[in-house]
């Protein structure tokens, strides 16, 4: 009997190897279709006239910088990246992410941004308290604060404005959403939204790296159809789709690219890696090339 | 079995673990990373970084 051969060779550029990355290295080893190369980031150097023998790259890499900037030099290449630099950098910004939801009229919380203390607690007191403020880059809710008064976000403001970044100096100040205890996490593999979650946390910051509790939620067609529009929005691809479900209907409150999931297999029962590898073989098969791109 | 580099106890590595793994020093509790397994090898995990997440 012959073996099968490879059609793809896959590499995945990441850093530490989480419970994610373990479970895509098991869910590409299932695929016979793929031979998967393991890029650790902190051992390349990226030459300008380098040749890459892969197909592609599934993008794993736990920094926002590393991420994209190695996508950069991939595609210069004319490799295509799971998903695209333009895909990070959109979902790496919450502004970017929040132009392009409102771009494409999918709905968000209501947002600003203000470049001066004075203008951004203005800007706070017009929207009505309480206001969140966050980074315009970063994850698992950190330096993001709930301003229930003017007093808190005069302090708020004033501590953000002492940190060396000029990242830091950018506000991004959200309508603070009454979510119930919870929000609804849901994954865009391509054209599907593939599992959604509830985490319910007693802290208002409802993220599983927190300590969220996860449970599965059905995907209705008003979920689906606001989630495959935030996701076109930002570029399509792998993504995950951070909502607040309202009386109004959802509210798109983040687009994740490099998505965690290893909280929302079990309670779901959905094989998420396994799909993402599906993706990325049928796009590189396809010869999609362009990054994921969906169809708009 | 590996040493902690921290407080230098032993730490299972498990069967099916990758280089670059994270685990957990059962004694001081500090993460680690698999640096390499032939042999294996402990080191202290990566700080978290202002631009990690998704």
């Amino acid at each position: 009997m012959s073996e099968r051969v490879p059609r793809a060779r896959i590499a995945m550029l990441h850093g530490i190897v989480r419970r994610e990355e373990k479970l895509l290295i098991e869910a590409f080893g299932r695929s016979p279709e793929i031979e998967l190369v393991l890029l650790e980031e902190r051992a390349m150097v990226f030459a300008p006239a380098a040749g890459y023998g892969f197909d592609a790259v599934l993008s794993r890499s736990v920094s926002f910088s590393r991420g994209l900037y190695a996508r950069r030099i991939f595609e210069a290449r004319g490799v295509p990246c799971f998903n695209s630099a333009r895909v990070a950098e959109t979902c790496g910004d919450k502004l970017l992410t929040s132009l392009a939801l409102e771009n494409a009229s999918v709905p968000q919380p209501e947002f600003r941004v203000a470049f001066d203390e004075t203008a951004a607690l203005e800007s706070m007191e017009a929207m009505g308290f309480p206001v969140v403020l966050k980074p315009v880059v970063g994850s698992w809710g950190r330096l993001v604060a709930r301003a229930d008064d003017r007093d808190a976000a005069e302090s708020l403001l004033e501590h953000r404005a002492a940190l060396p970044s000029y990242m830091h100096h950018v506000y991004y100040l959200q309508r603070y959403v009454d979510k119930g205890g919870y929000d609804v996490r849901a994954f865009v593999v391509g054209e599907r939204v593939v599992a959604a979650i509830r985490r319910w946390s007693a802290n208002w910051r409802t993220n599983t790296h927190r300590g969220g509790r996860a449970e599965a939620l059905a995907v209705g067609d008003d979920l689906s159809s606001v989630c495959l529009s935030a996701a076109r929005a930002v570029g399509g691809g792998m993504l995950a789709i951070d909502l607040f479900e309202t009386r109004d209907g959802y509210l798109v409150n983040e687009v994740n690219d490099t998505m965690e999931f290893r909280n929302s297999i079990e309670p779901t029962g959905v094989d998420i890696p396994g799909a993402m590898v599906e993706h990325v073989l049928s796009q590189v098969t396809e010869g999609a090339g362009a990054c994921g791109r969906l169809a708009s | 079995m590996p040493a902690c580099p921290v407080c230098e106890a032993d730490v299972p590595v498990s069967a099916d673990a990758l280089v670059h793994e994270l685990v957990d020093c059962g004694d001081c509790a500090t993460e680690l990373e698999i640096a390499s397994l032939s042999p294996p090898v402990l080191r202290e995990a990566p700080v978290e970084e202002e631009d990690w997440g998704e």
